[in-house]
């Protein structure tokens, strides 16, 4: 137990996608489950894989590296899925492989720069160095959200 | 009320959740009393509905609640003794005055703000039914609150049959009962009927309390009774004679029974000996005809059985009914699909190992997939209700549409015991709600041009609800003038809905009105005209995985038809693959399967084809096509084709790949919220793990055909897709 006077401390669970590396706030994060083939949505959008069964309830998986519009992957037994939930519902996130989770306090993170509005405008909402390597913390609302504004 | 923990919070929270049984009996009544359908009983359920209420709420504070009871009921007692004649006028006033007494129930729940002036006018206008003698009861209240306070929290976990009651009902009526009645003699056959101790009544406490009232002497007649064997626990056997001298009047010895009536035969009479007039004819809870006169011995026996029996056979006996939290039936419905999910995945296992279909295994799976349907039924109907709650709040919505506007309107009801899943009926208040007022005010004509059209003019609006083809179909029709479609059609063009030179079928035009930001109201009106359209109404009953049609005869009336699904839990299916893809099928649609050769299909157009079926010529859908699953097909060549029947009896050829099985599927929704595909109502999770998307055909060949005709296209435009 400390109780020194710190800034607040931010879990973050890191996964690479493209040989970027992103974070997301480890507290939206439910699980990390292994790749099953998804069920496709007719007429979804291209970055929707589709729905997979998570025990028993339906999870609608998107392939976050084409809702970053990163370059096509080949899947691979090492793709996760991390299900995240936002609000009150759950999606699942398909990336290339969890790395690891690390703890940081605010004051570590850095406002990305002002990038053109687009499709992914927002996504990113800050930026960090661990070990030399940057890593982008993705805002889940912007992440999931945007695509009600297409397709719902 | 207050923050703090109460302990009579949850009693008070069990008064209000009663209150709306005991407001539903009231509606009730005076629906049978406005139908003309009402017996002398109908009239004792209307008051002893608001007597309750009064009584709760008196035991609660709850002070404007019970003033306007109060009078209420004052009036009432006044029909019940046979004082008043309910006329229409009066009845009105009736209806408003349970609407008001529904309002102060929810406000008193709230804590809100009293709608004082509304209750003063309500109070007025019942006060004139009154005579001089209005006020001679005024100073009853205060004695009757507590004894209604204790029974509340008594019975409260039945269902508004707090059998504990009694004593206080037996002990009431010494305390208002003025002392100039005489000491007279009633005999008193009681004879328990089956359903008397299901209730949990007990024939004892009956007795004592008629003994409180007086002298009495009680004979046992056990000759019915069978031989022990033979004795059933829950059939009563036994039958009392009882000879009761008492100061009370023959209505105190009846209001001892008031809790079993129905269950059980009962003969008042008085002895002959004594028969002298009855003083007071005010108080008459059962039948207050033979009492103005002093009456022969037999003649108020014989009406007495008679009204009992009629009762019974109105009413079946009351049930005992638990209530449940609403979470712990959607956790066990959900368990109950898991298990359903699982024993499909392991009737499928067990299928690949190779067992012989005549081995234990094999065949106990069987008996297992028979119980799991069996469970999984029975759960289904717990949440299964009858749409009569809702047809009730609609009743109420008609009475303030036409007062609001000056329409006198009859309102029908038909299939009040249509029972639907419960998550369906919340949902559909607001869109019928809608609908009704939507029908009252743009659907029926003023009484003037009614009358022109040698119409009667008074309108009439009726809902109806029924199952058909494994679907609710719930109907809101009005007599009035149809769709001015001349005027649909300008309003859609003027507000640039469709271009201007669009040629549309009268279907087409109908369905204009399901076009959002569309209002035929010339002027808003503050009826309907609230920003909503026909669109969120349509949207309401789509994200229900339902449909709404519209049919229309000039100058004959309009009908909204909204088709549902019977629960929105389960479905038989018919799982299907089409371009490599499994999907599932609502059976019930399925008319007929067959395949095809490349002979049996003409071309109409270059992309539109039908198939030649005896009795005429059905259009085709590539299903594949149409879900963007690979591109139109070529060649129909060992096409397999599903036949659908849809709602309005018309028919549609599906092509799919091939049909795999037939089986039970439970419901998953998918997420409204995230992403809503077109043609897939919902999915479910198929025996290997795999989700399976269900498919809506309707929508699908809705969206098929309109893609030629294109009005479906403008339609989407407006909402995003």
């Amino acid at each position: 137990m400390t109780d020194t006077v710190a800034p607040p401390k931010i879990e973050l669970l890191t996964f690479r996608l493209a040989d970027q590396e992103y974070a997301l706030d480890i507290m939206s994060v439910r699980e990390i489950r292994g790749w099953t083939q998804a069920t496709p949505l007719p007429h979804a959008p291209h970055y929707m894989k589709g729905v997979i069964n998570l025990r028993g309830t339906v999870l609608p998986v998107m392939d976050l590296g084409a809702r970053l519009d990163l370059a096509a992957r080949e899947q691979t037994a090492r793709n996760v899925i991390i299900v995240v939930k936002h609000e009150d519902s759950m999606t699942g996130l398909l990336v290339d492989a969890v790395s690891d989770i690390v703890a940081l306090t605010s004051n570590d993170l850095q406002a990305p720069p002002e990038i053109s509005p687009g499709q992914s405008a927002g996504v990113v909402s800050a930026l960090t160095l661990i070990d030399k390597r940057m890593i982008r913390v993705l805002n889940l609302a912007a992440t999931i959200v945007v695509q009600e504004g297409i397709a719902a | 009320m207050s923050a703090e923990i109460d302990p009579m919070a949850e009693i008070r929270a069990s008064f209000f959740i009663e209150c709306e049984e005991l407001l539903e009996a009231l509606q009730d009544g005076l629906e049978t009393i406005e139908s003309g359908e009402d017996d002398p009983e109908t009239i004792n359920v209307v008051f002893r509905a608001v007597h309750s209420i009064k009584g709760g709420a008196g035991a609660f504070g709850l002070e404007a609640l019970v003033r306007f009871a109060h009078r209420y009921e004052t009036v009432l007692d006044e029909v019940r003794a046979g004082r008043m004649v309910v006329s229409g006028d009066a009845l009105k006033v009736f209806f408003q005055a349970a609407d008001h007494l529904s309002d102060l129930v929810r406000i008193s729940c709230d804590g809100a703000a009293l709608p004082d002036a509304e209750t003063q006018t309500l109070l007025g206008l019942l006060d004139g039914f009154l005579g001089s003698e209005a006020k001679t009861d005024n100073d009853e209240p205060d004695i009757e609150f507590q004894p209604m306070g204790i029974a509340l929290d008594l019975g409260f976990d039945d269902d508004g049959e707090p059998e504990l009651e009694e004593p206080e009902q037996g002990a009431l009526p010494t305390l208002d009962q003025p002392f100039h009645a005489s000491r007279q003699t009633f005999l008193i056959e009681f004879m328990p009927a089956a359903g008397f101790f299901e209730t949990g009544n007990e024939a004892a406490l009956l007795l004592r309390n008629l003994s409180a009232l007086g002298d009495a002497t009680v004979v046992l007649d056990a000759d019915q009774l069978p031989e022990f064997a033979n004795i059933s626990p829950v059939v009563p056997h036994l039958c009392w004679q009882i000879s009761l001298k008492t100061d009370g009047s023959r209505d105190d010895i009846l209001s001892v029974f008031d809790f079993v009536e129905g269950l059980c035969k009962l003969d008042v009479s008085q002895s002959q000996e004594d028969a002298t007039p009855q003083p007071e004819p005010a108080e008459t809870p059962s039948e207050p005809a033979p009492l103005v006169t002093p009456l022969p011995k037999d003649i108020p026996a014989a009406v007495n059985t008679t009204a009992s029996e009629k009762k019974q056979a109105n009413a079946a006996p009351a049930k005992s009914v638990v209530r449940v939290d609403l979470d712990r039936i959607e956790r066990l419905v959900n368990l109950v699909g898991e298990l359903v999910i699982n024993q499909a995945m392991l009737s499928q296992s067990l299928e690949q190992s190779g067992l012989s279909p005549h081995s234990d295994a094999m065949n106990g799976l069987e008996e297992f997939q028979r119980l799991t349907r069996d469970i999984q039924d029975s759960v289904m109907m717990i949440r299964a209700q009858p749409v009569k709650s809702l047809f009730q709040r609609m009743s109420r919505i008609i009475r303030e549409a036409s007062s609001a506007i000056n329409k006198e309107v009859r309102f029908h009801t038909i299939g009040e015991g249509t029972e639907v899943d419960k998550t369906v009926i919340e949902r559909l208040a607001d869109p019928l709600t809608h609908m009704i007022r939507n029908a009252v005010d743009h659907g029926l004509e003023g009484a003037d041009a009614r009358v022109a059209a040698g119409k009667s003019a008074q309108g009439n609006v009726s809902l109806s609800a029924a199952h058909r083809s494994g679907r609710v179909v719930i109907e809101v029709s009005d007599d009035g003038g149809g769709i001015n479609r001349p005027k649909v059609l300008q309003i859609a063009i003027d507000k640039g809905l469709i271009p201007a030179e669009t040629k549309l079928s009268d279907a087409e035009i109908d369905n204009l009105l399901f076009l959002p930001g569309f209002s035929t109201a010339s002027v808003v009106s503050d009826l309907s005209g609230r920003g909503v359209g026909m669109d969120v109404v349509r949207n309401a009953i789509q994200a229900l995985g339902g449909r709404i049609t519209i049919s229309s005869t000039s100058g004959e009336g309009t009908v909204f038809s909204i088709s549902l699904p019977l629960t929105l839990a389960v479905l038989d299916g018919m799982v299907i693959e089409v371009a490599g893809q499994t999907l599932v099928l609502p059976l019930n649609l399925v008319v007929e399967t067959l395949t095809l050769t490349d002979q049996d299909v003409e071309m109409v157009s270059p992309d539109r084809f039908v198939i030649k079926v005896r009795s005429g010529f059905v259009p085709v859908f590539d299903l594949g096509a149409a879900l963007g699953y690979r591109k139109p097909m070529k060649t129909f060549e060992n096409a397999v084709i599903l036949i659908i029947a849809r709602e309005d009896e018309s028919q549609s050829a599906l092509i799919i790949d091939n049909i795999v099985d037939q089986r039970q599927v439970v419901i998953k929704g998918l997420d409204e919220g995230f992403y809503r595909a077109p043609g897939i109502a919902a999915a479910t999770i198929l025996g290997d793990g795999q989700i399976a998307l269900i498919v809506d055909p309707a929508d699908i060949i809705d969206g098929m055909v309109s893609e030629v005709v294109s009005l479906r296209n403008l339609i989407d435009l407006g909402v995003p897709a």
